[in-house]
């Protein structure tokens, strides 16, 4: 190699990287957002064996640091015998974090579909399937969008942690820059703006899906709703 | 391998140490930093101070949409090469403020919008200067409001310190990991410094919605 490597030559490398970021960002958000839904429904169960399990599991989760969970599962967890892909390790810690977080979105949303609403479903003779499937969860959904999607964009911004555990991420591909003597300065300002481009991206989707599913609701929201821009809530105070 | 009791008892004292030196410090130091800060961007767009308020919008964007851990690296690693070189504590106490206070700002925000009006109108009939309208008037109700949102941020922040061991500050999670990696055994150090993490952060947590319970019966 002659020289310090550009900051051009450098994007093949980094697309590289972005590939193993965002698989696996996609899969966490997958495991999240199936753990949100299990551990949400269970924390509001009328069985305090269930409720308790779901309660313990989503503190616990959400108690312990993340970066302390990701290499636990990459580091601790081999020496009790379960050598894991740091793929799947890191799949696992962060949809495990955040899906904690996701329960308490959940948990939230369905607690605020009104009373009457299942009340009104229950004397119309629905089924508590029907009644969850048609009545309730139609109109959980726009309310949990929001909260949600604040929990993907923290998914995502958590990603550039893969670089402790040997995942070749978009990181590790910029730290291999700096230590190849390219300008550190620039690498980590187009690093910024490739996390918040797909940030932006990953929002505008979400109010897209909030529109679709509150038009269900036949609440028309206008086309300026699409560009909002997120309002962070505090996730740790359960609603 | 299994799990040592013994082991794990030992290396408590050495992790509880940095614990307290390095991850707690950081957390108290970052919030400081953040509360203040974060007051003073949402007063810069509260007031519409021209350029810097729309300035001060896009970075708080910006900030919240990229990753702190290369905000850290950024000004760890790429600012000595423009002649700014920092000590990782302290750059890892403005990392965590800044990027903590991107969110705070929007919380100040809704705790000032929420002063109702007529506490703005009765300091104009008063004649109050603008100065003594925001400390005796505006702030203290604006800021028991948004207490509980301040105190989960605060929380947050502490979940999010072992990112500066990334930068070398040998808090908690470093700790550990330099521990597995003089005696090859990671199991104790990070399952112990996962339930320190836990031990601390729940009870706050728990004590924070006590205190949120009670402003609100005000």
């Amino acid at each position: 190699m002659d020289g310090p490597p550009g900051l051009i030559d450098w994007i093949p490398n980094l697309l590289r990287g972005l590939g193993n970021t965002m698989l696996v960002t996609v899969l966490a958000t997958i495991l999240m957002v199936v753990l949100a839904v299990i551990l949400g429904l269970m924390a509001r169960s009328r069985r305090m064996p269930v409720r308790g399990v779901a309660r313990v599991v989503i503190e616990f989760f959400r108690g312990t640091s993340l970066p302390i969970q990701l290499l636990w599962f990459y580091f601790a967890l081999p020496m009790v015998g379960f050598q894991l892909n740091a793929i799947f390790a890191g799949v696992l810690a962060f949809g495990l974090n955040y899906g904690a977080y996701g329960a308490e979105v959940v948990r939230g949303a369905i607690n605020a579909v009104p009373r009457p609403q299942w009340e009104a479903a229950t004397a119309l003779n629905l089924s508590s399937w029907q009644r969850m499937t048609r009545v309730v969860w139609p109109q959980a959904i726009p309310l949990m969008i929001p909260a949600m999607n604040n929990l993907f964009i923290q998914l995502f911004k958590s990603t550039p942690l893969l670089f402790a555990i040997t995942i070749i991420d978009v990181m590790q591909m910029g730290e291999a820059f700096r230590f190849a003597g390219g300008n550190s300065t620039a690498m980590y300002l187009l690093l910024m703006v490739v996390y918040f481009v797909i940030a932006y991206a990953v929002t505008f989707l979400m109010n897209l899906a909030e529109a679709a599913a509150k038009k269900r609701l036949g609440q028309h929201e206008g086309v300026r709703s699409m560009f909002r821009t997120r309002k962070p809530v505090p996730q740790e105070v359960t609603p | 391998m299994n799990w040592s009791w013994s082991f794990a008892v030992e290396i408590l004292p050495d992790l509880l140490e940095h614990f307290l030196k390095y991850t707690l410090v950081a957390t108290v130091l970052g919030t400081a930093v953040a509360a203040v800060l974060g007051l003073v961007f949402a007063m810069i767009r509260f007031v519409r101070i021209p350029v810097l308020a729309q300035a001060t919008t896009a970075f708080i964007e910006f900030v919240r949409s990229t990753p702190l851990l290369i905000q850290l690296f950024f000004l760890f690693y790429a600012l000595p090469g423009m002649g700014l070189t920092l000590s990782p504590m302290f750059v890892g106490v403005l990392g965590l403020g800044v990027h903590y206070a991107c969110y705070m700002a929007d919380v100040y925000r809704s705790g000032i919008d929420a002063v109702p009006k007529g506490q703005w109108e009765a300091s104009v009939a008063l004649q109050l200067p603008p100065r003594t309208t925001w400390q005796r008037v505006v702030l203290p109700q604006a800021v028991r409001n948004v207490l509980p949102a301040l105190g989960n941020y605060a929380i947050a922040m502490f979940k999010e310190t072992p990112f500066l061991a990334f930068i070398t500050v040998p808090e908690l999670l470093h700790t550990a990991r330099d521990i597995g990696g003089d005696t090859f055994r990671y199991l104790e150090p990070f399952t112990m410094a996962g339930l320190v993490f836990l031990a601390a952060s729940y009870p706050t947590a728990l004590l924070l919605r006590r205190l949120e319970g009670r402003l609100a019966a005000y």
